[in-house]
């Protein structure tokens, strides 16, 4: 299928820094595409470049195979990190104001009822709290019937709550079939959404793949979790673990599980706070790069 | 093209209609300090005589004896014409040409010219001809009130936008609508006239109301004035336009559009007039759009003038208007940062 947008050797420098250096990657048509990283990665640089607000240093950017112009800005929607909206603006009237700026239109009372607004049009913008004031941001990044969906971290600053909510919001509008390109820094919500993702770090691309691939591709190991009083002292020579030490708890990495949990049976260790879990993003993260993504 | 702008044009209105306490104080303003200063300045004319010498040698070399009155100013003037306009509006008492037998031009309304000229005859050895001029006097506040409606305009007009631009840049707003079509000259446009539509209605409102109890003087088109006030306002709001086009810091955007409004407030006969200053600083205000739009508005009232006689003021204030928006079109950008 052909890619909705494509980057070629995308380059973007500023007198002191290069934010984005040297990066390839297309987004294929309906596909939730993620850019992960941690603050300053390049991540905002690289989809600011790809809505068109800004030009690269080098490199060139195709929408549906051609450079970015008025057929692209009709058919984007882009929701920003921050934007403030006008005072004593409403939020009916505001979506009215975004919805007469394209020719291009979803029915306003969709996006309203998708965005879950109705109970909010009548209220100023000033008075909303994080969750419905990002809903509204999606709602008028939806009102011109986006082909593609730019999202940056449209999650950051939301309560635990709010940000579960939005990506029942964000797995709808997958379900129309659009194409979302998201960045974002919490791992779980690449994990959740993406269906593919790049990792940046240092405005290049680090690793890339479906979330499943790229954790299979670098890891065959789990982690075993216990609190650290519980660690035997001192472990055989032959232990099957990795061991490192995150506050109040020890993590064991292994790919011999019973090896592991038997060793630890024998010694007496109780297992009832033992926890395994699987390899994240975050640990993929801090493998590729030996940084906490939101460092 | 069209719906776009009408959408911007419709936000923004609303925007500044619903921020009470700025619509308040946009009225609030003028209106006090027209009443005021026409409580201030109550006591009607200045006591001093000012007679005008034709001449064109210096005051020295005159030899007549009202000129030994040390209780009259006199000064020199060379156009009689202009001269004799000045005496038809009260600017000065009386007019002298003491050119043997001599000549006067006195005004039938003005008490000061009455007494002038008593004592003008008492000192004269040969009698003057005397040359009658017509013309109601004009109270200070009616000099006063286009400058004080100018002022508000000024502030309006350049704050008010300046000022929104920059705070739109700033908090990423003008970021999100560049995201969308719109095009920059559609933004620019629906902030001119939301902010025309807007200040011309006040301005219209206030004029109105106080004019009721104040009663100014209204000697021109009432049309005419209304468009000079509306080119002046066009100009003042693409001033603010150009100067707001690239500026992203609040704090440096206030320092700029003091650094025009105060030059405006001193040189463009707001409060006083710059007649008689260095001709320097005459030409300088003459190129600031205030200057253009209170001698074209009092023209318009105080003297009648027509269409072709603040032609000159409106090409100047239409040009300005152009040269401010190309610019700030060419210097405007989207983003703070």
């Amino acid at each position: 299928m052909q890619p909705i947008i494509e980057a070629t050797q995308l380059i973007k420098k500023y007198t002191d820094v290069t934010a984005v250096d040297g990066i390839n990657f297309s987004v294929p048509t309906g596909c939730c595409f993620g850019l992960l990283g941690p603050n300053g990665a390049g991540k905002s640089t690289t989809i600011e470049l790809l809505e068109g607000l800004i030009t690269p240093t080098s490199g060139s950017i195709l929408y549906k195979g051609k450079p970015i112009g008025a057929q692209f800005r009709q058919e984007a929607g882009i929701q920003f990190q921050s934007t403030a909206l006008q005072d004593f603006i409403t939020v009916g009237e505001t979506l009215a104001l975004f919805h007469r700026l394209y020719e291009r239109q979803m029915d306003l009372q969709q996006v309203i009822e998708l965005c879950d607004l109705q109970d909010l049009l009548k209220r100023d913008n000033r008075k909303l709290s994080g969750g419905q004031r990002q809903r509204l941001l999606l709602a008028i990044a939806l009102v011109n019937d986006p082909e593609i969906l730019f999202l940056d971290e449209p999650t950051t600053g939301l309560d635990p709550q709010a940000r579960r909510n939005f990506w029942e919001l964000i797995s709808r509008i997958k379900k129309a079939n659009k194409t979302i390109l998201l960045t974002t820094h919490y791992m779980e919500e690449a994990a959740i959404l993406c269906d593919e993702l790049i990792i940046m770090d240092s405005g290049k691309i680090i690793a890339e793949g479906t979330p499943d691939n790229l954790l299979d591709h670098h890891f065959n190991d789990v982690i075993i979790q216990l609190p650290s009083e519980l660690l035997p002292d001192p472990l055989p020579d032959a232990f099957p673990a990795q061991l490192l030490h995150r506050d109040d708890l020890v993590e064991l990495t292994t790919d011999q599980v019973d090896g592991v949990i038997n060793e630890l049976v024998q010694r007496g260790v109780p297992l009832q706070q033992l926890r395994i879990r699987s390899r994240t993003l975050e640990d993929l993260f801090l493998q590729l790069t030996g940084k906490e993504l939101r460092s | 093209m069209i719906r776009r702008f009408l959408a911007l044009l419709q936000a923004r209105n609303m925007e500044f209609l619903r921020d009470r306490s700025s619509l308040g104080w946009n009225i609030a303003f003028p209106i006090l300090l027209v009443f005021g200063l026409a409580l201030i300045f109550n006591d009607g004319e200045r006591a001093i005589f000012k007679v005008g010498v034709l001449t064109h040698s210096s005051l020295e070399q005159v030899d007549h004896p009202i000129l030994d009155d040390p209780h009259i100013e006199f000064f020199v003037v060379n156009n009689e014409q202009e001269a004799v306009r000045k005496v038809r509006l009260h600017k000065i008492d009386l007019l002298l040409d003491p050119t043997a037998p001599g000549r006067y031009w006195v005004n039938q309304q003005s008490q000061k010219g009455h007494f002038l000229e008593i004592q003008l005859l008492a000192g004269s050895p040969e009698t003057p001809e005397r040359v009658e001029v017509d013309g109601d006097p004009v109270r200070l506040i009616d000099w006063l009130m286009p400058g004080i409606l100018g002022m508000n305009m000024m502030f309006s007009c350049l704050f008010g936008v300046g000022y929104v631009v920059v705070r739109y840049r700033k908090s990423g707003f003008l970021k999100r609508l560049n995201a969308t079509p719109t095009r920059a000259i559609e933004f620019l446009a629906a902030q001119v006239f939301s902010r025309l539509l807007l200040i011309m209605t006040l301005t219209a409102a206030v004029f109105v109301g106080t004019d009721l109890i104040l009663d100014f003087r209204m000697e021109g088109s009432y049309l005419l004035l209304f468009t000079t006030a509306a080119l002046g306002a066009m100009a003042l709001i693409a001033m603010g336009l150009m100067i707001s086009a690239r500026v992203s810091s609040e704090e440096l955007a206030g320092g700029l559009l003091n650094f025009v409004t105060w030059p405006m407030m001193v040189l463009s006969d707001v409060f006083f007039s710059m007649e008689g200053s260095h001709p320097a600083i005459v030409t300088l205000a003459k190129f600031l759009p205030l200057t253009q739009l209170m001698q074209a508005s009092r023209a318009v009232m105080l003297e009648g003038a027509g269409f072709a006689e603040v032609l000159p003021q409106l090409a100047a204030l239409a040009t300005m208007t152009l040269v401010f928006l190309l610019l700030g079109a060419f210097w405007f950008r989207w983003r703070g940062d």
